[in-house]
């Protein structure tokens, strides 16, 4: 054996454990869940796809994005235009090009198409983007929301405004949600063993002595941006197979916000970070939905107020980023060598490690 | 001659509002480093203090009852109040967290901020009537201007030379100014740091009322996402007024007002509705060009 095993032998582990845990809440839930139940686990899966797309910029770069909703949006919208039958289409969207009005693709292709659209958008918005400084950048990130919703939301021939577009085929059972949450954690899993990925996160650790070593920090950021697009978009794109209906609404303050906050739960720099994050808040948010919707009590239903449920969730992301600010996972890996979760690491760099936290 | 006259005023007051949002961030990014996601929330929070809380359709009036010479000073003070109390409460706690950390805390301080609201006012946009005797044009070189962007101007005037004079002239402004320059070594030679930070979230609330009582009164309505609106093209214009420049963020505020305006007037009227993205498509080019900002600060520069 040489010295050192290749980094696919040390780090496989990672995306099999959380592929084959996904699988087995995806069997469980066919099996033994009610239909409403399998739906909320068909948008955990949705949501996975989401905070993973947004792990592979936010957790390899280190910069903070609030633009990323904004890819699921053009892969929801992309989706919807290549998938509702024609028919339909020419009575709502009068304004699609002609050859876009008379297309009507499978799910299984547009799919993938309205990805590639998604992180087509990026590779040129991100361009200007990511020439920004950090802070700067994420500022940015977050007007690339703003436009993206004012443009959907107002060019009613193509996006139907402010309403919502009916009559995409609603495909989704928990296996494509599966099918779609373990594609993401590869891609993911692949990008961040890969050389851009080790570059992208030299920098994040230390820009200075990264850059000084030869490393182009704007095309790292670039490349990570592009992927995170189009996994989004996938993820958008699901999400409009869902629910059959799209609205530029659903793709604002909201979403960023709760994926965010998923993703700082779980520990922004690692996959299963990404991965148990979402599983968490949404365990969170199916519990205060049954206590909004109230509790009988001896004959009385006593519930919450509607909206406890955000603020809750808003109160714990700021408790967990004041006393846990590495998240639920430490920013570690799961692996098998030592439960729980610690990665195996040479002496020297443990104690270092002890030292910075 | 006369359209001309009312595109300039539309312009000033509209940068006006854009100036004053961005003056509000900028104070508390130079103490901190800290970009305040929550500035919208704190406007929106300042409209809603003028109601009582109620989830009818109606709006039922409570502060803005008050005559105005009570009624400024209240809401300027519950602006101050709101924003010096999340510093103690949340911000304080991440003096020495990474800009994405803090990020995230003021984007999770203003969500539970916007739902607060939601909780107790509901969703539907409220009408609320001040001052309509502001809404009456007044002659101006045969255009007519409504009275109230030309008090809008004034006030932001006002603002800007009480505060340059606050900056320039105080000891606490100077104190500001190195802190905002180098706060680990203005805390060295002798600055007090939670008297700075607090100071500088103090008047970024009170900035955020004065936004708040000009919304409400030019649009007669009290929406939750009001706030967000001016929030997002204030950061917006510190990003292309350079991060960390004071005068930089309040000078990018007006010119993103005044491209607002042209755009408004120039464009064809079926691309009017997306005119915020045309602005931001020109903010792209501007950034294209100098991505340090128009006004980059020495200070910004990263040592090594």
């Amino acid at each position: 054996m040489s010295q050192r095993p290749s980094v696919i032998r040390q780090t496989i582990v990672t995306p099999i454990v959380l592929i084959v845990a996904l699988l087995i809440m995806a069997a469980l839930s066919y099996q033994f869940g009610s239909r409403a139940f399998n739906r909320t686990v068909v948008e955990m899966f949705i949501n996975i796809m989401v905070v993973v797309g947004l792990y592979v910029f936010v957790g390899n770069s280190g910069l903070l994005s609030f633009g990323h909703i904004s890819f699921m949006c053009l892969g929801a919208y992309m989706t919807a235009w290549l998938t509702i039958p024609p028919v339909m289409k020419s009575i709502t969207l009068k304004g699609l090009p002609a050859w876009l009005l008379h297309t009507q693709l499978p799910m299984w292709v547009a799919t993938p198409i309205s990805g590639i659209f998604a992180a087509l958008f990026a590779l040129i918005v991100g361009r200007v983007i990511m020439r920004l400084s950090g802070i700067a950048a994420s500022i940015a990130t977050f007007g690339l929301l703003g436009v993206i919703n004012n443009v959907y939301s107002n060019w009613d021939s193509v996006t139907g405004g402010q309403g919502s577009i009916v009559g995409i085929p609603p495909t989704m059972n928990v296996w494509t949600g599966w099918i779609g949450g373990a594609v993401a954690i590869a891609i993911a899993y692949l990008y961040s063993i890969s050389r851009s990925g080790l570059a992208l996160r030299a920098t994040r650790d230390e820009a200075v002595a990264a850059s000084a070593s030869g490393i182009d920090i704007v095309r790292e950021r670039l490349i990570a941006f592009v992927v995170s697009a189009f996994i989004i978009g996938l993820a958008g794109a699901l999400y409009a197979h869902f629910l059959s209906i799209v609205n530029p609404g659903a793709f604002y303050l909201r979403t960023t916000f709760i994926t965010l906050s998923m993703l700082v739960v779980g520990g922004m720099y690692s996959l299963s970070g990404a991965v148990s994050g979402v599983v968490a808040i949404s365990v969170l948010i199916e519990l205060f939905r049954d206590l909004e919707k109230g509790i009988s009590l001896g004959g009385h239903t006593v519930g919450l107020p509607n909206g406890v449920q955000e603020i809750a969730i808003g109160i714990i992301t700021i408790v967990i980023l004041m006393y846990l600010p590495t998240g639920l996972t430490r920013n570690r890996e799961f692996s098998w060598r030592r439960w729980p979760l610690q990665r195996r690491l040479p002496r020297p760099v443990q104690t270092a490690l002890k030292e910075l936290h | 001659m006369r359209e001309l006259l009312q595109i300039i005023f539309d312009a000033l007051s509209l940068g006006s509002l854009y100036a004053l949002g961005a003056l509000g961030i900028a104070l508390i990014f130079g103490v901190m480093r800290l970009v305040n996601f929550a500035h919208g929330d704190f406007i929106a929070f300042c409209v809603f203090a003028m109601l009582w809380p109620s989830i009818d359709a109606a709006a039922v009036v409570f502060a803005g009852q008050l005559p105005f010479y009570l009624l400024i000073p209240l809401l300027l003070l519950t602006g101050a109040a709101l924003s010096i109390l999340s510093e103690i409460v949340v911000f304080r706690r991440f003096r020495n967290a990474n800009p994405a950390t803090m990020m995230i805390a003021s984007f999770a301080l203003g969500f539970v901020i916007r739902h607060l609201l939601l909780m107790l006012f509901s969703s539907r946009p409220k009408s609320i009537t001040l001052w309509p005797s502001l809404g009456l044009p007044v002659e101006f070189l045969g255009a007519h201007i409504p009275m109230l962007q030309v008090v809008t101007i004034i006030i932001t005037l006002a603002v800007l030379v009480i505060l340059v004079l606050f900056l320039k002239r105080t000891r606490y402004g100077l104190e500001m100014r190195a802190a905002a320059d180098n706060f680990t070594m203005a805390r060295m030679l002798g600055v007090r740091a939670n008297g700075v930070i607090l100071l500088a979230f103090a008047i970024s609330g009170m900035l955020a009322a004065a936004i708040g009582l000009i919304l409400a009164t030019n649009s007669g309505t009290a929406d939750i996402g009001m706030g967000a609106n001016v929030m997002l093209i204030a950061f917006i214009a510190t990003v292309i007024g350079g991060l960390g420049s004071i005068p930089g963020a309040v000078a990018a505020g007006f010119l993103i007002g005044a491209a607002s305006v042209v755009f408004q007037a120039t464009l064809p009227h079926d691309a009017r509705v997306f005119r915020d993205a045309f602005v931001y498509g020109a903010v792209i080019v501007v950034l294209l060009v100098r991505p340090q900002g128009l006004f980059a600060p020495k200070s910004a520069k990263q040592r090594v």
